[in-house]
């Protein structure tokens, strides 16, 4: 029997065996087996977004580049040497780039050199079938087609560790927002990458389109991003700023947004394209004297000096403390405590009242206004808070909020850092009498400052200062009005004051014809430790202005670095600004030439030169 | 109508859907996107359907042949096929590594398919005689040297995979008559090497020795009397075949034997180099899940992903592009049919008739066994077609001979010619 039927249950049981086997490849649902071999998986990316300034011109876009591709298992052996040569790499970086391609994977596609210029494409393509197992591969790179603003649009790079760790959606090699705009609407820029599936054969050779393309996903096109900066404003601001350190802010007041800011020295955006774009990148960064990748508009926090009366007048007038004919007499300063005395450029004497007070930047004016708004309490540290909630009403001492990531908060004192300071109220506002004319623990930076004066322009509040007015269709522009604590009468004589600074004060240079401007300048000690020793430099030269005064279209902060006197740099800064963005076309220009032709270089070299140096002169 | 009855009509449908299946397989393995016509004598399948086309040809031929025709060609044409391998040393063309090709302009042609028709002619020629008894010696070694001379001769092409196909002639043979204990003997042997491979001689022997250990006492407790010498002697010959084991293995197969052994009891992964084909091809096969990935859309297959998908390996795009659906019924077919002929056999009084088919029902069920066991990694990678599916005219004309040799004999059941 055995014998009979040996071979039909050898059948069946071996039948029921490979059904078992069978069962448990292809109906188990785990899937052990995955076939990543025969699927090539290609990402397939929408145009980053372009970039236009407030006016419809366009300022980024993109180019052309390539990319040379090496896939490991395809290669065969090839002369390095001559490959290296022919891509200007060096042998040692080309071996390197390679073995890291093989660590990386044998059979998926790695970058050996990215940013491939199209010439340079064009003479490589005819030589590259030489090497097997590398090709040319097209992609596209920013293309920054107007050199300015490049500190508010920022720039792009390849991803790094972090960003493939912090978001899934990177792979190597993608390219990432950095800095600026570029970096803050990284997603509306980018859209979203799509994918193409291709069907490969066993030498990993792509033989056609997987599954007809129906399992592709279309890439979603990126947004397009208008800016509120006004390319032509920020030029000719730019210009102005050449060869001297500082910032230049400038907004419209009515919505918050940003005409133009200026940082100088700064880097321009293409810098961060092309074959030298580490070298420039590291130069950039260690150039650590002039600081280009540090936005001194936005992160650099300086005493804001005399533009700081106008609030102090303001709080004065809010709580009562002044009027508008309260007057001081200034004795080429007073003597604020026994033994202490705070000088003032006014002549011995001079009796102000609040809008001379305000036009001759009288120092001993609004120290006693300071005064009264501390000592109006019974406890200096009640006095003291008060007074800083007027100032941060004003957006000062916080980030602003702006669509930027880069920034600083300022400071601005309140009671406990006096308390931990001196002791409990063991001080009073003789001890912070600094505060009233802009010196001392007080930080502002260039944004702040223009935002507070844009709070005064608009007599009352601001709108939180941006600099994307739409995207794509959507405007960006219903923001909220961010009210101070200052009362709308109060505003009127103090503006008038600032009309008189620019008419017959301290800043007469900043007048123009037909446009009334308000302004304030400042002259801003400041310090520098030089091999352990405090040493004065000559003081930072800052205006803050609006115009016209009585429906004010702009308002403009400038804050130069040791330019000295307010009205020496600062204001014809500003004047001409405002002159170009009201009027388009600048008359004055002998002030034109003066401002972009100066330079405070060797003012700047002074301190690295290891010699004694004098300074405001 | 009753002369189509009378024909084994079940074994007929098998082998046309088998073939049918064969043929859509091949036109997808070998399907690129520069295809023509099926009918391009060029491409592979074009070549496969003529082989197709000729086999049926030769196949209504040999329906109206009378029976008595085999059984009278028999001796001749086992010689004839000895004749052929022997001549291959001198006129073969070498293809793959093994001179087991003729190619006389575009037909090419293996006479090691021949053979395996040939032999199972032989040999049920020589059983069927009436003198023939498996209990005497002679004989054995007479029906030993039938089977083992295209053995060697196979061997030596080389060619092993093919030549191991032979084996499938123990089944006739023990059924008629050979003693079991050759098959259990075989078996023993069989589990000792396999045991010895997976462990090592120190651990089988110690195996082997508790195993006989526990027999002696077993038979003490029956009461059984026990012969300790030829005992011993059993367990000492068991024994040293364990010890020679690693011996065999490194010296008489060559280190990719070795390898395909070692890969499949476990001994080495290398999904990379030497378990290439084995790996792809459960990918493949899994890739496939229930349903398939459809014709001609599986993407290993497409790829080219697993070596020889069209001839040994074509099981894998089976699996892919039509699932275990597709799988399960291929096994399902197959076993049809070799149960079915070897049921049938059974049946035939004629002894020549009945050794042939149950030769031709074991030879399909050792190519069956080992093909598709090594698609989906169960037996060690041997190069065999999967009978009537994997390309390869000269197999797919001699087996479809021998499929229309036994609905010959199968039909005139009750006929001496």
């Amino acid at each position: 029997m055995l014998k009979k039927y040996l071979l039909i249950w050898l059948t069946i049981i071996v039948s029921v065996i490979f059904i078992m086997r069978l069962a448990s490849l292809q109906l188990s649902s785990d899937s052990y087996f995955n076939s990543d071999f025969a699927i090539q998986e290609l990402s397939v990316y929408p145009e980053r977004g372009l970039i236009f300034d407030r006016n419809g011109n366009l300022l980024v876009a993109n180019q052309p580049s390539y990319e040379l591709i090496i896939i490991p298992e395809n290669t065969s052996e090839f002369d390095t040497i001559s490959l290296a040569n022919l891509t200007d790499m060096n042998p040692d970086e080309l071996k390197r780039k390679i073995n890291s391609s093989v660590a990386y994977s044998k059979k998926l596609p790695s970058i050996i050199k990215s940013q491939i210029s199209k010439e340079k494409n064009a003479f490589l393509q005819e030589k590259i079938w030489l090497f097997e197992g590398f090709y040319l591969r097209k992609n596209s790179v920013r293309d920054y087609i107007k050199p300015f603003a490049s500190n508010v649009i920022g720039y792009t790079g390849e991803v790094d560790r972090n960003d493939i760790a912090n978001n899934s959606y990177y792979e190597k090699g993608e390219m990432i927002g950095k800095q600026g705009i570029e970096k803050y609407y990284e997603d509306e820029l980018k859209g979203i990458k799509g994918k193409k599936y291709y069907q490969k054969d066993r030498f990993n050779r792509v033989i056609g389109p997987f599954n007809n393309s129906l399992s592709d996903i279309k890439p979603s096109k990126a947004k397009n991003i208008t800016l509120t900066i006004d390319i032509d404003l920020q030029e000719y601001a730019e210009s102005l700023l050449q060869n001297k350190r500082g910032g230049v802010v400038a907004i419209e007041p009515s919505t918050g947004e940003i005409l133009t800011l200026v940082s100088s020295p700064t880097y321009k955006s293409e810098q961060f394209i092309g074959q030298d774009r580490t070298e420039n990148f590291n130069k950039l960064l260690n150039d650590s004297i002039n600081k280009p990748l540090f936005d001194r508009s936005l992160q650099a926090q300086y005493s804001p000096g005399s533009p700081m009366k106008i609030l102090n007048a303001l709080i004065g007038l809010q709580e009562g403390v002044i009027n508008e004919n309260t007057t001081f007499t200034c004795n080429a300063g007073h003597y604020y405590a026994r033994n202490a005395f705070m000088g003032c450029h006014n002549p011995f004497g001079t009796v102000s009242n609040l809008r001379k007070g305000i036009y001759n930047s009288c120092n001993t004016y609004f120290a006693r206004t300071y005064r009264g708004i501390i000592d109006k309490y019974e406890t200096p540290s009640e006095g003291l808070d008060n007074w800083a909630n007027h100032i941060k009403s004003f957006g000062l001492g916080d980030y602003l909020g702006y669509d930027l990531s880069i920034g600083k908060k300022g400071f601005i004192p309140e009671s406990d850092y006096y308390n931990r300071f001196y002791g409990n109220n063991r001080w009073g506002s003789s001890t912070t009498i600094s505060n009233s004319i802009g010196q001392g623990e007080i930080l502002t930076t260039p944004i702040q400052m223009a935002n507070f004066a844009t709070a005064i322009a608009n007599r009352g509040f601001y709108v939180k200062p941006h600099f994307v007015k739409r995207i794509d269709n959507k405007s960006m522009n219903n923001r909220d009005k961010n009210y101070t604590t200052i009362d709308k009468e109060n505003f009127e004589i103090v503006i008038d004051g600032m009309v008189d600074v620019v008419d017959r004060g301290t800043a007469r240079i900043a007048k123009i014809n037909g446009i009334s401007v308000a302004g304030k300048t400042g002259t801003v000690e400041n310090f520098i430790l030089i091999e352990n020793e405090k040493k004065q430099l000559t003081d930072h030269s800052t205006f803050i202005a609006f115009a016209p005064a009585e429906d004010p279209k702009i308002v403009v902060s400038v804050f130069i670095e040791n330019g000295y006197w307010g009205s020496r740099w600062a204001a014809p800064i500003a004047s001409l600004i405002i002159e170009k963005y009201l009027k388009e076309d600048v008359r004055r220009k002998w002030l034109e030439n003066r401002m972009v032709n100066g330079s405070l270089v060797e003012e700047y070299e002074k301190p690295y030169k290891f010699e004694n140096f004098s300074i405001n002169e | 109508m009753n002369k189509i009855l009378k024909y084994d009509l079940i074994s007929l449908i098998t082998y046309a859907l088998i073939a049918t299946f064969g043929i859509i397989n091949i036109y997808s393995s070998s399907y690129t996107e520069s295809f023509t016509s099926i009918f391009d004598y060029r491409t592979l399948v074009g070549k496969q359907l003529t082989f197709l086309v000729v086999s049926l040809i030769s196949g209504l031929i040999i329906i109206f042949t009378k029976s008595k025709f085999f059984d009278n060609i028999a001796s001749l044409v086992y010689f004839l096929s000895l004749i052929l391998l022997i001549s291959l040393f001198f006129f073969g063309v070498e293809r793959g590594g093994a001179k087991s090709w003729y190619i006389l302009g575009p037909i090419s042609f293996q006479p090691s398919e021949f053979a395996k028709l040939c032999t199972a002619l032989f040999l049920a020629k020589f059983l069927s005689i009436i003198q023939t008894d498996l209990n005497k010696t002679r004989d054995i070694i007479f029906v030993g040297a039938i089977i083992f001379v295209p053995i060697i001769l196979i061997t030596l092409q080389p060619d092993p995979g093919s030549a191991l196909v032979f084996l499938a002639f123990i089944f006739p043979i023990l059924r008629e008559g050979l003693d079991l204990r050759f098959f259990y003997f075989g078996i023993i042997i069989l589990s000792i090497l396999i045991l010895t491979l997976i462990f090592n001689f120190f651990i089988s022997s110690v195996i082997l020795s508790s195993i006989f250990l526990i027999i002696i006492l077993y038979r003490r407790r029956k009461r059984i009397r026990l012969n300790f010498i030829k005992s011993s002697i059993s367990l000492l010959f068991l024994v040293s075949i364990s010890f020679s084991t690693n011996y065999l293995f490194e010296n008489i197969l060559e280190q990719r034997h070795r390898d395909r052994i070692n890969l499949i009891l476990g001994k080495e992964v290398d999904d990379k180099g030497i378990g290439y084909n084995i790996n792809q091809s459960k990918i493949a096969i899994s890739n496939g899940g229930l349903f398939g990935t459809g014709f001609l859309e599986g993407t290993q297959t497409k790829g080219d992903f697993v070596p020889r998908q069209h001839t040994d390996y074509i099981f894998s795009t089976i699996g892919e592009e039509w699932g275990f659906m597709g799988t399960f019924s291929t096994i399902l077919l197959f076993s049809i049919l070799i149960t079915r002929i070897a049921s049938r056999a059974e049946k035939q009084p004629i002894h020549f008739r009945r050794i042939y088919c149950l030769s031709f029902s074991s030879l399909l069920f050792i190519h069956f066994f080992i093909n598709i066991g090594m698609s989906i990694g169960l037996v060690p990678s041997v190069g065999i077609p999967l009978p009537f599916i994997s390309y390869g005219g000269s197999s797919l004309l001699i087996f479809s001979i021998m499929f229309f040799i036994y609905l010959n004999f199968d039909s005139s059941r009750l006929k001496e010619d």
